[in-house]
């Protein structure tokens, strides 16, 4: 997994099936998403989504019930999205027991935005650290060098 | 999307050796492209390039000290780096939260049914 990704998660008192279709039916999703989701599930699928007077296209990456669904979002518009030029949106959903669901989501692909495929491979391959861990630490630091 | 995010500061921090030049920076205040070239495993003209692009985004300013220029890093710039990362991460937390009410309430009123099924078929 490479750097600078966003990953949370989640357990949920309910079945995986249930959670399933909370994350990836369109109308379940404007409650919890979007304001308005024009979206087919299914792999490949472009969509639409809005967020206030802001929106922007969406593309189905992966569907696998109930397991896995992801999509590629923030690509500029008129370009197709792709490694490079978009976020990664990843759900994914694991069963713990009859009536509890574990749910990840993880957004990746700001560190891979605009860079030179051998800086992105570089990257990949030296990666060590999170983001978050990061700048959490600078911030420690900032926090003791008292301003000048 | 919903948070808007500055292409140039993520490209600027993404990188490993970038980042640590600027930790250097962080750590030890204000140092000269020397200072770091000589504790970064990467040449001299690198080093000149990540801070070219470290100021460019702002994290870092320099000032001339003699004949020397120095680097140091801008905390509101930086701040503002981890407060906007953050950000997206509260936003995915509020997601979350907000997926985990609405199938929680599903699955209430499923069993709901469920139970009231049984019961009518009981009778």
């Amino acid at each position: 997994m490479p750097d600078l990704t966003i990953s949370r998660e989640i357990v949920i008192e309910a079945p995986v099936d249930v959670v399933w279709r909370t994350i990836t039916e369109p109308g379940q999703m404007s409650q919890w998403f979007a304001d308005r989701v024009d979206l087919v599930i299914e792999p490949g699928a472009h969509g639409y989504m809005q967020f206030g007077d802001q929106g922007g296209p969406v593309v189905v990456e992966a569907v696998d019930p109930p397991a896995r669904f992801s999509f590629r979002w923030n690509h500029p518009l008129g370009e197709e999205p792709a490694v490079g030029n978009s976020m990664l949106v990843e759900f994914t959903l694991t069963p713990e027991g009859d009536e509890r669901t574990r749910l990840r989501v993880t957004e990746s692909g700001h560190e891979l935005r605009d860079w030179p495929d051998a800086e992105k491979q570089r990257y990949a391959d030296e990666h060590s650290g999170g983001w978050i861990e990061f700048t959490d630490r600078l911030a420690t630091l900032l926090s003791k060098r008292q301003p000048e | 999307m919903t948070t808007q995010i500055d292409d140039e500061l993520w490209s600027a921090i993404a990188d490993p050796s970038r980042r640590q030049v600027l930790d250097l920076i962080v750590s030890n205040g204000a140092v000269s492209a020397s200072w770091l070239a000589g504790r970064v495993p990467v040449s001299r003209q690198a080093v000149s390039k990540h801070l070219a692009v470290l100021e460019r985004a702002g994290l870092i300013s320099r000032r001339k000290q003699g004949r020397e220029v120095l680097y140091q890093v801008d905390a509101g710039r930086l701040d503002q780096a981890a407060r906007s990362m953050a950000e997206l991460a509260a936003q995915w937390d509020r997601r979350l939260a907000a997926i985990k009410r609405i199938a929680e309430a599903a699955h209430a009123q499923n069993k709901r049914r469920e139970r009231h099924d049984e019961h009518a078929d009981g009778r």
